[in-house]
């Protein structure tokens, strides 16, 4: 064995050390040894996000063939990490109330595990190796759904979380048991060949597709995102709206493009139904939406529709619009995440958009940033947003799918409604009384400067988009 | 450094020196400063185009500069300048300078209202300098988000309806236009975003030309108010606060007829020949139910709102003549319209200021008590309704002659229609200058009123001279225009 190997899986190893670390250190700091935990924590996870980015990834095969990494992977496991660093920085404040102060070690130890398992997720080759990765990513998730244990929907949303969660895990196993029959094995690579498209596989692409719609929230497996998002922590939210749903988008790709690759007419149906529904119906719930946490879950899910649009194609510019989406996506989902928890803060109770109202008198700063944020959500240039929509749609055109395009374009305005009632809300709206002037933490505010140099900057330099396309690949 | 850069580069600076600054007085300086800037760099570019054409260099674009952007999707960053933009960009640039000093007393919120009004001048700059579909499109979205805001916060009446009416209206159109965008890369083969390149290629399928066609000239028509999406203009402009209502009928509607020609017909000349039968009879319709619908209006706003939807009509009626003088006189239309109106609206925002109505019942004898504006509005009527010696006659004369050019049935019949809106403008503009200028002041309260303020008159001087300018010598701009008018043509018909 060539150990050497196993540099190439230094984001899960040092990750791992990390979860150890944090792990001792939470059994054993006391007094003001505890004061210094968040702030050990970001740097740790900073000094990881460094590891995880520090040279290019040689293309390698573990463990058999179970375990695959390649700088793509790579690329995508440091902009997960990257934007995990980001939501532990906005969870600073959360953190250190009354009710969490004490499990701030146990917030750490459920997030990294699930941010392992979806590294693993990512880069498993192997449907055994997904299989656990995707538990491991799933299962703590529901943790910390509940974990404002005393608040009365955090709990009922970790319920739901997690029963549908093992629902749809259930199904995807079945569909996975189906592979395994037709094809007698689990590797990807093998099982490639053994894919004709006879009708239990297709039956078995029905239900893995039921499990990945799931995660990434697609409709009709959506049921459970409005009600977890609102009850969930705002963080936990954020977690789940954007990382969570970029590992398993890329995931999805990777799985669809390697081992369905000979099966493309029918998913590309299923992906087209899929894409319309999820972008049309989430869009017409979130115009309804007054509460901004399910509002944002409702966008999430027509972000995620436009997501698959890259995926459609299944071509090399598909997955490069991809990662590219999904960078963009979570700097401007955590600023708006991480405004709504702030404002959370000053609210003390879950924000309605009338919270909102002329905010703009008493946090101008704020508001700015919101504004921009939603805008690059909406996709309005100059902002990031807007680039990497065109690229999704761009690669969605070039395979033949013009109607979809024109669908996702229309639904585009539709979107751009409802994220302009907050930017209205915010600006225009007259409100005797504001939310008084309020100052966020230095952590959080750390955390929107980076969101808001993600936002701006991350369109017009175009070397990012160039690296990511450089070393993406497709079917 | 190529000088075209210097229209990005000013906004952005100046949107750094808003933010920076503290107080009414900077923010004033850095607009003045700034949109003085602009105003000299247009009119030396147009200065040194002209030397530069008659020295004798007949490329069809210059200042030219390309610079790769997005590697894989050959997105270039790629300027450069023909007569048509150059007018265009001059234009924008008396605009803007204007507007500045028609907002010079605005409030509140002075310094949020300029940072948007800023970066919508950067989108419009950006447009017309841009050779490349990709970041053509980018300004044009940049200009059109600053929109809503303008209108939202600082307008007036129901301004949240108008707004957002306005905004998704447009961004609808956009998402059309992008669906063009994308078929004509795809359709020429996907090598290149350059405008110039794609025409010069000319190998875009026909059934692909009949499919995007119709699609792209409808993105470009929503702004260029082509009836029927023509909903959000009257609304829009009504809602607006002066200086917005002057670059948005002035500039912001110019977009679409440029890009009608630009891309929609230029990019893809065979189904602008076959198909634009259809868009001719809906802009004959947009000229004479615009012309109509000012008569019945009461509102001044919305009188001239209808007057840009009937003269904006008329830019794209004549852009689909496809005549050479047509052409011209489509390009001549939008210079004399954008100032025409720039020049009413700020004349409404003025007379509104004062007497916080906009309704002409309430109105009369104005002239009275503030001659100086009564006069503006009297020589903005006259050139609206095309008197000789003003833009707005050259214009439509050149349009009516060019469009009856075309020998068959059709198009002369349309012609003629369109013709009659010559007439009905003259009905609604002369029946609001004999309404609320003449006659008894019936409201006792306007006595008391004064008349324009330096700033105010400065703003009207400027846009009269400019009207009657372009009346008096059109044909130094009309040579501009030629020169990338017969470019075009190469393409369209050759």
């Amino acid at each position: 064995m060539n150990y050497i190997q196993f540099l190439e899986m230094r984001p899960e190893i040092s990750l791992l050390a990390i979860f150890v670390i944090i792990f001792t250190y939470d059994l054993i700091a006391r007094g003001k040894w505890r004061h210094y935990f968040h702030p050990i924590t970001c740097l740790l996870l900073m000094l990881h996000t460094g590891i995880c980015m520090s040279e290019s990834y040689r293309e390698i095969d573990i463990f058999s063939g179970m375990y695959y990494t390649n700088s793509m992977i790579g690329i995508l496991k440091t902009i997960l990490t990257g934007g995990t660093v980001l939501l532990v920085l906005q969870a600073n404040k959360w953190l250190r109330s009354a009710n969490t102060t004490h499990k701030q070690g146990e917030f750490y130890t459920l997030l990294l595990s699930t941010l392992l398992g979806m590294y693993i997720m990512i880069s498993a080759r192997h449907f055994l190796l997904f299989f656990i990765g995707m538990e491991l990513a799933s299962l703590p998730l529901a943790c910390l759904v509940a974990f404002d244990k005393y608040r009365h929907h955090s709990a009922e949303a970790g319920v739901k979380y997690i029963l549908s969660s093992m629902f749809t895990s259930a199904v995807m196993l079945y569909g996975i048991s189906f592979l395994y029959g037709t094809t007698g094995t689990l590797y990807f690579q093998e099982m490639t060949s053994g894919i004709d498209g006879s009708p239990l596989q297709i039956f078995a692409l029905t239900l893995f597709f039921a499990g990945m719609g799931f995660k990434i929230s697609l409709v009709p497996f959506h049921m459970w995102t409005a009600d977890t998002y609102q009850g969930a922590p705002t963080v936990v939210s954020s977690y789940l709206s954007v990382i969570s749903k970029g590992a398993a988008a890329f995931t999805l790709m990777t799985i669809l493009i390697k081992v369905f690759a000979p099966m493309i007419e029918y998913w590309q149906i299923i992906l087209y139904a899929l894409t319309v529904l999820s972008i049309t119906i989430a869009n017409l719930f979130a115009i309804r939406q007054t509460d901004l946490k399910r509002f944002m879950a409702f966008s999430s899910i027509s972000q995620a529709g436009y997501i698959m649009l890259a995926v459609i194609g299944g071509a090399k510019d598909g997955m490069s619009a991809l990662v590219f989406y999904v960078l963009v996506y979570i700097f401007a989902n955590l600023a708006v995440f991480g405004i709504i928890e702030t404002i959370e803060h000053q609210t003390r109770s879950n924000v309605s958009r009338d919270d909102c109202n002329a905010l703009y008198k008493t946090n101008p700063r704020l508001t700015l940033l919101m504004t921009l944020a939603l805008f690059s959500l909406a996709g309005i240039p100059p902002f990031a947003g807007f680039f990497s929509k065109f690229f999704v749609f761009m690669s969605a055109f070039k395979a033949g799918f013009w109607i979809l395009v024109f669908i996702a374009l229309i639904n585009t305005v539709i979107s751009l409604y409802y994220y302009l009632l907050i930017v209205k809300a915010m600006y225009i709206t007259p409100n005797e009384t504001p939310i008084p002037t309020f100052n966020s933490s230095k952590y959080s505010r750390i955390s929107c400067v980076i969101c808001l140099a993600g936002i701006v900057l991350l369109g017009i330099c175009s070397f990012v988009f160039e690296e990511i396309d450089r070393i993406s690949f497709g079917m | 450094m190529n000088i075209l850069n210097l229209f990005i580069l000013i906004p952005i600076v100046m949107l750094l020196a808003l933010w920076a600054s503290r107080n009414l007085r900077q923010i004033r300086s850095v607009m003045v400063v700034g949109s003085t800037m602009l105003l000299a760099l247009s009119v030396y570019l147009t200065i040194d185009f002209i030397s530069q054409r008659n020295a004798g260099t007949d490329t069809p674009f210059l200042y030219t500069d390309s610079m790769t952007w997005y590697e894989p999707l050959n997105i270039c960053y790629s300027i450069g300048v023909d007569g048509i933009s150059v007018a265009m960009i001059l234009l924008s640039a008396i605009i803007v300078f204007t507007g500045t000093f028609a907002s010079w007393r605005l409030q509140p919120l002075t310094k949020e209202f300029f940072l948007w009004f800023v970066l919508l001048s950067l989108g419009v700059f950006g447009f017309f300098i841009s050779l490349d579909m990709f970041t053509m499109f980018m300004f044009y979205e940049t200009a059109l988000i600053p929109m809503y805001l303008l209108i939202g916060v600082w307008g007036s009446g129901r301004k949240e309806y108008s707004a957002m009416k306005l905004t998704l209206m447009l961004m609808g159109g956009s998402a059309f236009l992008l669906m063009g965008i994308l078929g004509i890369y795809f359709g020429s083969g996907a090598t290149t975003m350059h405008i110039q390149e794609i025409a010069e290629m000319a190998n875009i399928p026909t059934q692909v030309q009949y499919i995007f066609f119709p699609i792209t000239f409808l993105g470009f028509g929503v702004l260029g108010a082509l009836f029927p999406f023509h909903t959000w203009s009257p609304d829009g402009h009504a809602s607006a606060p002066t200086s917005v209502s002057m670059l948005h009928a002035g500039v912001l509607m110019k977009l679409g007829g440029y890009g009608c020609f630009r891309i929609a017909m230029y990019l893809l000349p065979q189904a602008a020949e076959d198909l634009s039968w259809i868009f001719i009879i809906l802009t004959t319709i947009s000229v004479v139910y615009g012309a109509l619908s000012a008569i019945s209006q009461t509102d001044l706003k919305y009188i001239n709102a209808y007057s840009s939807v009937s003269h904006c009509g008329l830019v794209l009626f004549a852009l689909l003549m496809m005549t050479r003088t047509s052409c011209t006189g489509a390009i001549l239309q939008m210079l004399s319209h954008g100032l025409m109106t720039a020049l009413f609206f700020a004349l409404i925002g003025m007379i509104y200021g004062r007497t916080h109505t906009r309704d002409i019942r309430e109105l009369s004898g104005l002239m009275k008590i503030m001659p100086f504006l009564s006069v503006g509005y009297i020589i903005a009527g006259l050139a609206n309704l095309g008197l000789p010696g003003f833009s707005g006659f050259i214009a439509e004369m050149t349009i009516f002659v060019g469009s009856f050019e075309q020998p068959d049935l059709f198009h002369r019949t349309v012609t003629i229609i369109a013709c009659t809106s010559i007439v009905i403008t003259a009905v609604y503009i002369l029946r609001v200058v004999g309404k609320i200028l003449y006659g008894t002041i019936k409201n006792e309260h306007h006595l008391a009123l004064t008349d324009a303020t330096w700033d105010e008159r400065f703003t009207v001087i400027c846009l009269i001279i400019c009207v009657a300018g372009l009346g008096i010598a059109p044909m130094w701009v009309s040579d501009l225009i030629n020169g990338g008018v017969s470019n075009i043509f190469t393409i369209l018909h050759p």
